[in-house]
């Protein structure tokens, strides 16, 4: 048996190369993202305020060389205002996807382990949060907060956790009912015990999956809300905050104040969203037959 | 009583493209050199165990292979090499497939629909009626969704297709799930009066006991090829009649016979054995065992066996 | 036997709707009383000279000092007699402004709502019927970046680009400044809904192309397709006759579970346009402190999501033969 499959591996190698590219190619994305993402963050949370400092004479420059995004009214440069933005966008993105996913964890085993009444007001909270849109939520959360950071960072994390949490629940459901957590019960174990040895291991790659596909609709939803006033104290930097303050300038012309902002935004919403699916064709071949 | 066979597939080989964990990607061989003919006015069973690729025989003679399966060979049909063009044009008029269950009718479409196809003239409508009165299925029946048909209806139901379309041959694939004997043969007794109409009619099935009961000749499949192609005849009279070691087995593990099980297991298409797919298992093997092993003629039948006497 | 069945279905259905709004409207209550923003300051606002007295009084008016469950019951009294309450902002009755702004709000959502259904569909069926062709990597890839298009920055970009640029379209609103109401004409006001209405379906769009896109190619590899090909149906025989008819009833239901999305996309699409609708009313009650009109708006656009469910439900009631002949079944069982 063993010769034959090493004879297989040998054989697979010309087919391979395709499949090793791709993979090699979702690793690299990862690794490319994850730098992104941490440069960004750096670059925000290290610049200089200086660099954003009130300038007149740079006032409502058109994107040139030295001002790659351009400037705004106050003649602060654009590209710097960004990454500060999006630096604070990656913060409380990353806090609030990773507080939402733990959330939808916790959940879902506890709706798939429980008892079966747990199981049912877990679905009937779930239909509750997904009864409201979220954007309205997110204003009342961010409204009981009295506006500002807290409101966004909770109000996130308590809208995004309602998907994976159906799919952890799911998941569990189904390893359960496989031979050796019956077997493990009958040792004696505990369902405590299963659920930690057995069950959570499972979890992982879900959860990670889950977690980095939360993000983007996370940071989506923080500059939303942000947007319409709810979200960061104006004098934070933020992309909604950026974004609206635009919105004054509009009919100006100066649409660089706008569409930079937004389409940096965009990309690194996307580059996630990428991401966390090639991740999932990974883990799971069966939902990727291309 | 030699015939002009319609249907004939010569050295077919099926393979898929496939995917596995992490994005690896492999070929698996799912038939290999299979052959077969049948004539009209015969019943031919393809008979071996669930898992062995039958149905992918049935799909590629029709041309429904999905597009990750590269095939090889040659399918004819009344002695013309088709073309997968040419398939399409002959499926539903000269070949027809019955097959195995209900989840094969659309769940969202009455089953009168499906019968009539896409141009239900009058005449098309009168044909349903009588043939749905021929295998006994009431007026109401064609009013019916397939979730709402029994077992039974089902399958009589699936044949009328086969029927209405007036093809010459006709491709049943493991029409008799689940049922005993008894059930399945007269289940199949449509099929024997339609070869006797002389239809030519390919029988797919795992269960060798009613494939010699009803066939004429019996193609016995194992791990995607014909290992022997036989007259029925020979399995009812018993091993000696046989020629592979492989169909002999399959006698002595029917209850009647002993019910003697053949030890190990069919080889996964992933990990075929080098040279006579049989041989792990063969208790003749030799050192010969391992080369490339043709079908050959021995005592009227075909066998791909290097030791067959 | 059926009558009963549907009448129980329908029941326990009632039921979890109504536990739902009350659970809403406890919740709702709960995040707003629980707001560090004063309402009699804010209602004061920028008034100057108001007294210690004045703001007790008007406390008071508004049993602002009573316990909360107290207050919770008065409010949810008040509302199961149809009083919402005064909107602060507005200063109307909170059930006039949701009744004005909804009319707004409504041709809004719909045009968006029958646009993204319409082309989302269409555009879906083109990818799946072409599966693996270029036509479908290409419209795939242009669904997936619309997905991460935030709706308020492609509100400002179409802003910036057909109403600056271009001048086709005005800056927003729903009527051109400064003309009375009754003198508006429908064209004026589909003249201010286009952009609006675009930047709303623009999301949702894409979703249901690529949900659409993924039914149809599951369709097409079923096992009933691939039995209607060996019956010798041609391709477009299979999609006009399998493929449509297995695909629209899904389609339609989901649409019909949007309304979530569609309420709060709209939220962002009004703001942008300074639309004069609900979802621009919803953000200015935030901001404005406005509490009554928040609490109302939120109780109404919860309903409005269940509305969407509840036809969808319906509609599968209705259509899907699995479940409307479903009780006849047992008669003929196997």
């Amino acid at each position: 048996m063993s010769h034959m499959a090493a004879k297989d591996r040998t054989l697979r190698v010309g087919k391979g190369s395709c499949f090793l590219n791709r993979r090699t190619k979702i690793i690299v994305l990862a690794v490319l993202m994850f730098a992104v993402l941490v440069g960004i963050y750096l670059a925000g949370a290290l610049s200089s305020n200086d660099l954003i400092a009130a300038d007149f004479s740079q006032k409502g420059l058109k994107p040139s060389w030295e001002h790659p995004f351009g400037t705004d009214m106050l003649g602060r440069d654009m590209l710097v205002r960004t990454i500060k933005g999006l630096s604070v966008s990656i913060v409380v993105g990353t806090v609030a996807s990773c507080v939402s996913a733990v959330i939808a964890l916790i959940v879902g085993v506890v709706a798939a382990t429980g008892a079966s009444w747990l199981d049912h007001f877990i679905n009937w909270v779930i239909d509750l949060v997904m009864g409201i849109p979220h954007t309205v939520l997110l204003i009342l959360i961010s409204f009981a907060c009295g506006k500002g950071l807290k409101g966004v960072l909770i109000g996130v994390a308590v809208t995004h956790w309602t998907g994976l949490a159906r799919i952890i629940r799911s998941e569990v459901l189904q390893i359960r009912s496989q031979q050796y957590i019956e077997v493990s019960r009958k040792l004696g174990h505990s369902s405590w015990w299963i659920t930690v040895h057995h069950i959570l291991p499972h979890m992982v790659p879900q959860f990670i999956i889950g977690l980095i596909l939360m993000f983007p609709h996370a940071i989506m939803h923080e500059s939303s809300l942000t947007f319409l006033g709810f979200g960061l104290p104006p004098e934070q930097p933020a992309i909604g905050i950026i974004l609206s303050e635009s919105m004054k300038y509009l009919s100006t012309g100066m649409w660089w104040l706008a569409f930079f902002p937004g389409l940096m935004l965009v990309i690194i919403v996307l580059l996630f969203d990428r991401l966390g699916e090639n991740l999932k064709k990974i883990i799971d071949p069966y939902s990727a037959h291309e | 009583m030699e015939k002009e066979p319609i249907l004939t597939v010569k050295d077919l080989s099926v393979s898929f493209h496939m995917y596995d964990t992490g994005l690896e990607q492999y070929d698996l061989k799912v038939i290999s050199n299979l052959n077969l003919d049948v004539c009209p006015g015969e019943i031919v069973a393809i008979a071996g165990s669930s898992g062995s690729g039958k149905s992918l025989l049935a799909h590629a003679v029709m041309g429904l292979l999905p597009g990750n399966a590269a095939m090889s060979g040659e399918i004819s049909y009344r002695g013309r090499v088709l073309s997968q063009k040419d398939k399409e044009k002959l499926r539903g008029k000269e070949m027809a497939l019955v097959p195995q269950s209900v989840a094969y009718l659309d769940p969202l479409m009455k089953v009168e629909a499906q019968v009539r196809g896409s141009k239900p003239d009058r005449e098309r409508i009168a044909a349903q009626r009588e043939i749905f009165k021929r295998f006994h299925l009431d007026e109401k029946t064609e009013k019916l969704y397939p979730f709402q048909l029994s077992g039974g209806m089902a399958r009589r139901v699936l044949v009328s297709t086969a029927v209405i379309s007036g093809a010459e041959l006709i491709i049943a694939d493991e029409p008799t799930p689940g049922l005993d004997l008894e059930m399945a043969l007269e289940a199949l007794k449509v099929f024997r009066e339609l070869a006797d109409e002389g239809k030519a009619v390919v029988l797919i099935t795992h269960d060798i006991d009613l494939a010699f009961h009803i066939a004429d000749r019996i193609a016995v499949f194992y791990a995607g090829t014909t290992v022997e192609i036989t007259e029925a005849e020979d399995f009812r009279k018993g091993p000696e009649a046989l020629r592979h070691p492989y169909s002999k087995a399959l006698w002595e593990a029917l209850p009647q016979n002993g019910f003697k099980p053949i030890a190990g297991f069919q080889p996964y298409a992933k990990y075929l054995p080098e040279g006579c797919l049989f041989s792990p298992r063969c208790p003749y093997k030799t050192k010969e065992c391992e080369q490339e092993i043709p079908m050959r003629e021995v005592r009227g039948g075909y066998v791909r066996c290097i030791h067959a006497d | 036997m059926k009558k009963m069945h549907v009448l129980k279905f329908t029941g326990r259905y009632l039921v979890r709707v109504v536990t739902l709004l009350i659970a809403v409207s406890i919740i709702s209550f709960i995040l707003v009383s629980a707001s560090p923003v004063d309402p009699v300051q804010q209602y004061v606002g920028a008034v100057p000279n108001v007294s210690e007295e004045q703001r007790e009084n008007i406390a008071e008016y508004w049993g602002l000092n009573d316990p909360p469950l107290e207050r919770f019951l008065a409010w949810g009294n008040s509302i199961l007699h149809g009083d919402f309450g005064t909107s602060l902002i507005y200063r109307r009755p909170v059930l006039d402004i949701i009744k004005e702004k909804f009319a707004a709000s409504l041709a809004l959502m719909l045009t968006a709502w029958l646009f993204s259904g319409l082309i989302g569909f269409g555009i879906g069926c083109a990818m799946g019927i072409f599966n693996g062709k270029w036509l479908d990597k290409i419209l795939k890839k242009i669904c997936l970046v619309m997905c991460s298009i935030p709706t308020f920055w492609i509100g400002i970009v179409f802003l910036m680009f057909f109403s600056v640029k271009l001048g086709w379209f005005p800056m927003g609103m729903s009527v051109p400044k400064g003309v009375p109401a009754d003198e508006v004409t429908i064209l004026q006001r589909i003249h201010h809904l286009v952009l609006p209405a675009l930047t709303l379906s623009f999301l949702s769009f894409a979703n249901v192309a690529l949900h659409t896109r993924e039914k149809l190619v599951d369709v097409l590899e079923s096992d009933y397709v691939l039995f209607a090909k060996a019956r010798g149906e041609s391709r477009f025989s299979i999609l006009k006759r399998h493929g449509f008819r297995n695909i629209l009833l899904p389609a339609v239901t989901m649409q019909f579970g949007s309304f979530s999305e569609l309420f709060g996309g709209s939220v962002l699409a009004e703001s942008v346009f300074s639309y004069p609708g609900l979802g621009a009313a919803a953000a200015a009650a935030g901001m404005g402190s406005d509490i009554p009109l928040l609490l109302g708006i939120t109780l109404f656009s919860a309903l409005f999501v269940f509305a969407g469910n509840m036809l969808a439900n319906i509609i599968y009631g209705i259509v899907d033969p699995q479940i409307k002949e479903g009780y006849k079944n047992e008669s003929y069982g196997s």
